[in-house]
């Protein structure tokens, strides 16, 4: 196997700042607690600090003047690591040595920043980037606009009616990721969403966008998360296991929404392929998946994309839940998910994956001191995914 | 093929060279898409060169057959101008196998979509703009509803 630049960086630190429903929080002050926590963690100083990365909310160059250093590495925007771009840029980064200590953030706001107004809690989702830069990514985005169809719950439940009747996925299968992470959330004390869901509960959801209805959807939140991504020389001296990129993997646009030949596959399938290309890992080496969960199917997507079920088997994977539950054979989602715990866009897997692996977790720590953790990212034609190893 | 009114605006494209047959064929009632003279297959979404063989496309009217081959009833109103329901749908239009098209289906209800449910084109109008939506062919099984 090849030698990938990726495998010379590891996360040295992670943060999270409080996160809530309409906090009234300043993204600046969210963004701080988290990057202030992962530098910390690292056991760094911000002045180590020579790279800052992000995506969206706060500027790295305000998270630069906060911090009192003027890094010389600078990334962001969307690149073909889809929303997990920056991390993966990072890891390259310290890979090829253009930096030590790069701080790696994604601060999301429930009100503001959407990609379609969220209408005040679920069926928003998927979004989180200006109309016009996703439009580059998204060559029939214009058609489906026209057909009215103004929400990714609308193009990804287009999706899901396909896998449906392609493969006999039902409803009920996409209630049981639903009440997985519902259940876990009640482990999170971070989570937005902790009471028990049944799947009565589930199936009497008010409508989004069939088959889709509104715990099919993320939880709009404010909030922030950050990680340090290092040079592998330093991860003898950080304070905590740092944990090693294995391999990275991303794609974008290919095919848009629904031009795919093999829809309803995704980038995911594309990102996913790249990812296993670089590493001697299989998908059996996973102990814990962290999966983009913007929508129930698009975690389905992911299971079948990754290779942890086969195609069109990741209705009957989840059925029953005991599968993917903490102390099942593949942990899905141990935080609660963006559905339960909140919409982090991304960046709370990572978060979670890096915890699992450290043994961190708590109450829903996976058993068995989890080694390889696989965290995957996005939905349609944007997409990333990256296995972690202690 | 039918004209009807548009019941609420639409977010439709700027026009261009690449798109105008296709958005104001309607007016003559024609579903006008691009064909490549060289390969002689369909595009979709509107373009100017044919993504197979990079030959100019050239419009030319399709029969406004098609089949459902996904779709999704939205509820929720993510446009203040659009009130829910709106039966959103890819179908396939019958000159192509992957000949793709996102549209909306009008007189039918949601309980009576099915995959592979043959519906034919109408035209909302929208002015300069004709809006191609669909409905099932009679005889299709597919009860009216109220749209």
């Amino acid at each position: 196997m090849m030698h990938t630049p990726e495998k010379d960086a590891v996360v040295a630190g992670i943060g999270i700042s409080r996160i809530g429903r309409r906090t009234g929080i300043p993204h600046a002050e969210l963004t701080m607690e988290a990057v202030g926590q992962a530098i910390a963690d690292a056991g760094l100083a911000p002045s180590d600090i020579d790279g800052i990365a992000s995506l969206g909310d706060t500027p790295p160059s305000e998270v630069a003047r906060a911090l009192g250093v003027e890094p010389r590495y600078h990334g962001g925007g969307f690149d073909t690591g889809g929303l997990l771009s920056p991390v993966m840029a990072a890891a390259m980064a310290v890979g090829e040595g253009r930096a030590r200590h790069v701080v790696v953030y994604r601060t999301v706001q429930m009100l503001g920043g959407g990609m379609v107004p969220s209408g005040g809690g679920g069926g928003g989702g998927g979004g989180g980037e200006g109309l016009a830069s996703m439009a580059k990514v998204m060559v029939d985005v214009h058609e489906l606009l026209a057909a009215n169809a103004f929400s990714a719950a609308n193009w990804l439940a287009l999706a899901c009616r396909r896998h449906m009747e392609v493969y006999g996925t039902t409803k009920e299968q996409l209630g049981w990721l639903a009440i997985n992470s519902r259940a876990n959330a009640a482990l999170n004390p971070r989570a937005v969403y902790r009471e028990p869901m049944t799947m009565a509960d589930y199936l009497t959801a008010r409508p989004v966008s069939s088959p889709f209805g509104l715990y099919d959807c993320d939880v709009p939140v404010d909030g922030s998360i950050a990680v340090v991504v290092s040079t592998g020389a330093y991860a003898e001296d950080a304070p905590h296991p740092a944990l090693h990129f294995e391999a990275v993997g991303g794609a974008r646009a290919n095919g848009g929404w629904f031009h795919r030949a093999d829809y309803p596959k995704m980038a995911s399938a594309d990102a996913a392929a790249e990812m296993w290309g670089r590493t001697d890992l299989r998908p059996a080496d996973i102990d814990v998946a962290e999966l983009y969960d913007g929508f129930t199917f698009l975690t389905f997507a992911w299971l079948e994309a990754l290779g942890i079920c086969g195609e069109g088997e990741s209705g009957p994977f989840v059925e029953g839940g005991t599968r993917i539950a903490i102390g099942g054979e593949m942990p899905l989602n141990t935080y609660g998910g963006q559905l339960s715990a909140g919409r982090m866009h991304g960046y709370w897997v990572l978060h979670e994956a890096c915890l699992q692996l450290r043994g961190e977790a708590g109450a829903r720590q996976v058993p068995g001191s989890p080694r390889v953790a696989v965290v995957a990212n996005g939905g349609g034609p944007i997409a990333g995914c990256m296995l972690l190893r202690v | 093929m039918t004209v009807i009114p548009a019941p609420a605006p639409r977010l439709l494209p700027a026009l261009d060279d690449a798109n105008r047959a296709f958005w104001t064929g309607g007016r003559d009632g024609n579903l006008m898409v691009g064909r490549c003279p060289a390969c002689r297959r369909w595009a979709l979404p509107p373009a100017t060169s044919c993504p197979e063989c990079g030959d100019a496309l050239v419009p030319e009217p399709a029969s406004g057959r098609a089949r459902v081959w996904t779709w999704t009833l939205n509820s929720h109103q993510y446009h203040p101008d659009v009130p829910p329901p709106t039966l959103i749908a890819i179908v396939v239009l019958d000159e192509q196998d992957d000949l793709r098209l996102a549209t909306n289906l009008v007189h039918v209800d949601e309980a009576a979509v099915r995959e592979g449910l043959p519906v034919q084109v109408l035209f909302e109008d929208h002015g300069e703009m004709f809006y191609p939506v669909f409905e099932p062919v009679a005889g299709a099984g597919a009860g009216a509803g109220a749209g």
